[in-house]
């Protein structure tokens, strides 16, 4: 060692790494290196999926492509309330709000329903806000993740394709399962009250 | 003329003959060596690798031919046109040319008819030539590196020529003793030599040399633990950056050729060439024999085909002053030592396989000594840091 100057104080050199001389010859690195390389090829156990065949096991809390829930009746269960549209980050959410329909009987107790809901699934970041935000649990994000298409109109989802995504996952059991979930909203809750009495336990649209 | 022609033509098909076979397998086996490269890394990185394309993926080679040759051909404005368009060629014409004296079969003992398994037989400086043309590959680098006008590609350029000047001499070194050990250049006959028993394989009385030129060869493949002039980490692509479609393929195709020219090297000089034990002796010229011997050689030279495939995706690439170190701190006083150890030999008279068992000790007694002298120089003066290597800061 050499004289230390202050400079070299505030350096903190390393010890040297000790190598023997069998180290210092390469060869037995070499070899262990490709025995691993060998031993790995003969395990014939490849670590990866083939994709198309073998599909992916999708957690039920996946953020994939929207669907909007239908009712007990069949109607869609949306609102028209714009929460979700107002908490888009990313403004892919285009609502027009329309009168339900009052002579009909089937829309009786409904006041407003949306006459167009379209989603923009390009724009879409897939956050899941608009599913926190809907007070009735009308939006929710599937574990469908393959969404694909050859022109971008084709990407915009109206309501009934929204609507054939609900009847799609409802048949296929590819339901979603939120962490949060338990009991519905309070805007929900408080109209299944007045509905039919308390909401069961678990999913408000299946009881 | 006729006349002439008729008179010349039991000697020329058998050379046409050959040249067709180099000519049409080149491509081929430098396609499905991509393919079977991708198949052994996805096996050693336990995946899969190109099986859609037919049964287990065979006719991936032919469907990458295919796009490969379909590809618009992209000339960047800022290359030397004449040099961006000569350097791929000639890089592919070097590979293929040095295979001009390179016997794929057994070459039969007359050479005066038939089909004689190599282009040019009977060369008596076999050797030299091959090595003569193979150093010009370096030419189509470098060419390809400062045509495309672009620094990284330069890099690449520079880095292969000083690659390839380093390394030329433990290779020459190295097969030095092969070659005193035959007294020929011609390869026929260093194999020929090799002909006794499984024990008068070169490999077996000088693994130094086989240690000395494995590595030499695989440093001017540009292979992987020596792929400095194409580190994609460094260089983005090395000297083919500026290269696509055909081209790229040319130059890749050169590489590929190296890789099988050295292997042929490498079977032919140290693991006895076309014998085998039970195959031992001069070739007889019957049909089943040759067939035999080519597919002994073959397999051979599939077999080393196949270690320098996993070599590469066993070890890490060398940074470039551990390159040249280990070319001029190793290579080189090493294959100094065989040298001095065949010529002690050879004049001496002694049993040639009292060479083997030296030169593994000299080997080791080698590297003690590379070892003691890098320990004292780090001792000395930590701050030198040997190249960077010790020393690091925390």
């Amino acid at each position: 060692m050499t004289t230390k100057s202050k400079r070299e104080k505030t350096v903190k050199w390393g010890e040297e790494p000790k190598i023997g001389w069998m180290e210092a010859m390469y060869l037995p690195a070499v070899m262990s290196g490709v025995a691993t390389a060998v031993r790995h090829a003969l395990s014939g156990k490849p670590m990866t999926r083939q994709y198309p065949e073998v599909e992916p096991e999708i957690p039920a809390n996946y953020r994939g492509v929207h669907r909007l829930n239908r009712d007990e009746e069949g109607r869609v269960k949306c609102v028209a309330c714009y929460m979700c549209q107002t908490a888009c980050p990313a403004n892919c959410i285009e609502i027009i709000a329309a009168p339900a329909p009052k002579d009909d009987p089937h829309w009786e107790n409904r006041d407003k329903y949306p006459a167009t809901f379209t989603i923009d699934e390009l724009r879409c970041i897939y956050c899941g806000m608009c599913e926190e935000a809907c007070p009735v649990d009308a939006i929710e994000l599937t574990s469908i993740y393959d969404l694909t298409g050859m022109t971008r109109e084709e990407m915009i989802f109206d309501k009934e394709k929204l609507l054939s995504v609900f009847d799609k996952t409802i048949q296929s059991g590819q339901d979603p399962v939120r962490t949060n979930r338990g009991a519905l909203g309070p805007a929900s809750e408080e109209a299944e009250t007045a509905k039919q009495g308390p909401p069961p336990p678990g999913r408000g649209r299946k009881g | 003329m006729i006349e002439y022609m008729k008179e010349l033509w039991p000697i020329l098909w058998p050379t046409l003959g050959a040249i067709g076979v180099i000519l049409a397998f080149v491509p081929i086996l430098g396609l499905y060596m991509t393919f079977i490269e991708r198949k052994i890394a996805a096996y050693i990185q336990d995946r899969v690798g190109p099986n859609r394309v037919g049964p287990f993926g065979l006719f991936q080679a032919i469907a990458d031919g295919i796009k490969i040759f379909l590809k618009e051909q992209v000339i960047p404005d800022h290359v030397y046109t004449f040099l961006y368009f000569i350097a791929p060629t000639f890089s592919l014409m070097t590979a293929m040319f040095a295979l001009v004296v390179m016997p794929f079969g057994p070459v039969p003992v007359e050479y005066e008819s038939g089909f004689r398994y190599v282009v040019a037989p009977g060369i008596d400086i076999g050797i030299i030539m091959m090595f003569a043309i193979s150093s010009l590959s370096a030419y189509g680098i470098i060419l390809g590196g400062w045509a495309s006008n672009n620094k990284y590609s330069l890099y690449g350029a520079i880095r292969s020529c000083a690659q390839f000047i380093s390394y030329e001499i433990p290779l020459g070194l190295s097969i030095i003793g092969v070659i005193a050990a035959t007294g020929s250049l011609n390869i026929e006959k260093i194999v020929a030599a090799q002909g006794g028993s499984l024990w008068d394989w070169n490999l077996f009385w000088q693994p130094l040399a086989l240690l000395v030129f494995f590595t030499s060869a695989l440093a001017e493949t540009n292979r992987l633990p020596f792929d400095l002039p194409e580190c994609e980490q460094e260089l983005v692509g090395g000297f083919h950056t500026e290269y696509g479609g055909i081209k790229f393929v040319l130059f890749f195709l050169a590489e590929y050729t190296h890789i099988v020219t050295v292997s042929f090297l490498t079977v032919l000089l140290f693991f006895g060439g076309w014998h085998f034990p039970g195959l031992t002796g001069p070739v007889d010229a019957s049909l089943g024999g040759m067939l035999l011997r080519t597919f002994v050689l073959v397999a051979k030279v599939c077999g080393v085909v196949l270690f320098i495939m996993i070599l590469r995706w066993a070890l890490p690439r060398f940074r470039f002053d551990q390159l040249m170190g280990l070319a001029w701190k190793g290579l080189i006083p090493l294959g100094l030592v065989n040298l001095f150890l065949v010529a002690v030999v050879l004049t001496l008279g002694l049993p040639k396989h009292l060479l083997a068992g030296t030169a593994v000790l000299l080997f080791v007694a080698a590297m003690i000594s590379t070892y003691q002298l890098q320990r004292t120089l780090n001792q000395s003066n930590p701050r030198v840091m040997n190249g960077g290597i010790r020393g690091v800061s925390v």
